[in-house]
């Protein structure tokens, strides 16, 4: 199913990025939500804090508090008795709630968080890339990534049912780059109340922490216990798989939009050359996609939409038949110089039959400009490597030599 | 026993636990010196001083520690720690 969008224009509005994901966290009707300023996640919150003080979102407690650290770990409590839970953050702030959030996941509380991709210090830069979100990706949470207004609003709701799933019950970051997102105002269909509450269930988890009822949450486990949190953790990513498709498809039943649900494919078809990448960058390649296509190149790309839990199968279902594939990542694993898309897409095909030559190609870190021509330039490195094999596996495309 | 959702579970399910084992002085009283003040019994992080009913206490070997806060406030030095040996 490819991309369905709803272009009736009595429907839309001209809102901020953020403004729309507020808007959406709003009709989910959360019951807590905890906020501490950072850019460029704050309007966001601020948003939230104006409908609270409108008397907007009834049965809610917002918490105003004095760390990142803090924000989550009022949110643990909070979810634990049973609320349904809200924050959003970016780079420092989210590094910042490293030790939480795996507690967040390990106690499997379906906190839902917006991040708003930012670059990480030093040297500092509020401009977008993803290391913040790339960095945690082995605390147990759920990651989407959105390519635009529409998707990153219409995820939230997504992001909330997938976490609230009794077969999930994990955390998910609905992640955004920052400003590319959360500051450029574009037309969209906000979501509308009545549907929201067809869509979206009441949270109703199995245990709650009561006073009438008292259990142990976060308890202690020994090495004879350990491995199995862990086991079953890893066994509820893998059911989050079909949930994520589950909840982009019953979406598209009750609101008529969709993005794909893992990933999405765009031109893929008769693709040789297969682009992979994740969040707003996915817009300026379908762009050049559309000039290369004209000029009879066949380059499709594979938007990749959920990180975590990685969808193995439906990338290589999406990229079995390419000649090459090029990993396109806004993060850097440093002391391996490959971004995460790349090196896990790379890992996924060894032990496979499927034997292709992949690339990574890593760009528009700490918000560097990404234009058309420096994706013409990796679809070109790219049709090198069909011809003549490969010759640098990965490395940054939009370096700056003159500067070193 | 099956792992609930997270890990939740009932009050006192640490007794299955138990972490005497992590001891390696064991306190042991000297009745003649006792004056059944109840201190060890208040200053026990671990519950591990349960009341006898002659109005003296006694250790609970499975859940002590051995971390020797009863006999540092024991005011009659009643409570000797003794190095566990095999």
């Amino acid at each position: 199913m490819a991309v369905i969008r709803d272009l009736n224009k009595d429907k839309m509005d001209v809102v901020e990025g953020s403004y729309a994901v507020a808007h959406s966290v709003k009709v989910c009707k959360p019951n807590v939500i905890s906020a501490y300023p950072i850019t460029p996640q704050t309007h966001i919150v601020e948003d939230l804090s104006q409908f609270m003080a409108d008397g907007e979102i009834p049965n809610c407690e917002y918490i105003n508090v004095e760390s990142e650290f803090s924000a989550l770990s009022a949110l643990v409590g909070s979810s634990a008795v049973g609320a349904r839970c809200y924050s959003a953050t970016t780079s420092q702030g989210l590094e910042l709630m490293h030790e939480i959030l795996f507690n967040v996941s390990g106690m499997r509380l379906p906190i839902v968080m917006t991040i708003a991709n930012r670059a990480v210090s030093a040297p500092i830069n509020i401009w977008n890339d993803q290391q913040d979100s790339i960095s945690q990706r082995d605390t147990g949470w759920i990651q989407l990534y959105a390519e635009d207004l529409q998707e990153a609003s219409d995820m939230t709701a997504q992001a909330f049912k997938i976490a609230e799933d009794k077969d999930v019950m994990l955390p998910a970051m609905a992640c955004m780059d920052g400003f590319i997102l959360s500051h450029v105002y574009e037309p969209m269909v906000l979501l509308e109340q009545d549907l929201v509450d067809e869509y979206l269930p009441t949270y109703a988890p199995e245990y709650t922490l009561d006073t009438k009822n008292p259990l142990t949450f976060g308890a202690f486990a020994d090495p004879e216990i350990y491995t199995e949190f862990r086991y079953l953790q890893q066994k509820a990513m893998d059911n989050a798989l079909p949930k994520i498709e589950e909840a982009a498809n019953d979406f598209h039943k009750v609101f008529g939009r969709y993005y794909g649900g893992l990933v999405d494919e765009y031109e893929t078809e008769d693709a040789e050359i297969i682009l992979m990448a994740m969040g707003s960058v996915v817009g300026t390649i379908k762009d050049t996609i559309d000039g290369l296509r004209a000029k009879g190149v066949k380059v499709g790309l594979l938007k990749v939409r959920s990180f975590r839990p990685f969808p193995v199968e439906a990338i290589h279902n999406a990229i079995k038949n390419a000649k090459v594939v090029v990993a396109i990542d806004k993060n850097i694993s440093l002391g391996l110089n490959e971004g995460a898309l790349f090196t896990e897409t790379k890992a996924s095909l060894y032990n496979t039959n499927i034997d292709m030559p992949v690339i990574g190609r890593m760009i528009g870190h700490g918000g560097r400009d990404i234009p058309v021509s420096t994706i013409e330039k990796i679809v070109d490195e790219a049709a090198n490597v069909m011809k003549s094999g490969i010759s640098v596996e990965s490395q940054y495309a939009d370096l700056k030599e003159e500067l070193l | 026993m099956s792992i609930r959702l997270g890990g939740v579970c009932e009050p006192g399910s640490t007794r299955v636990n138990k972490t005497g084992g992590w001891r390696t002085f064991r306190p042991v009283y000297d009745y003649d010196k006792c004056i059944k003040c109840k201190l060890c019994e208040l200053l026990c992080p671990d519950m591990s001083v349960l009341e006898w009913e002659n109005g003296y206490f006694q250790f609970d070997y499975d859940f002590c520690k051995g971390c020797g806060i009863c006999a540092n406030e024991c005011p009659k030095n009643a409570i000797s720690m003794v190095l566990e040996e095999k």
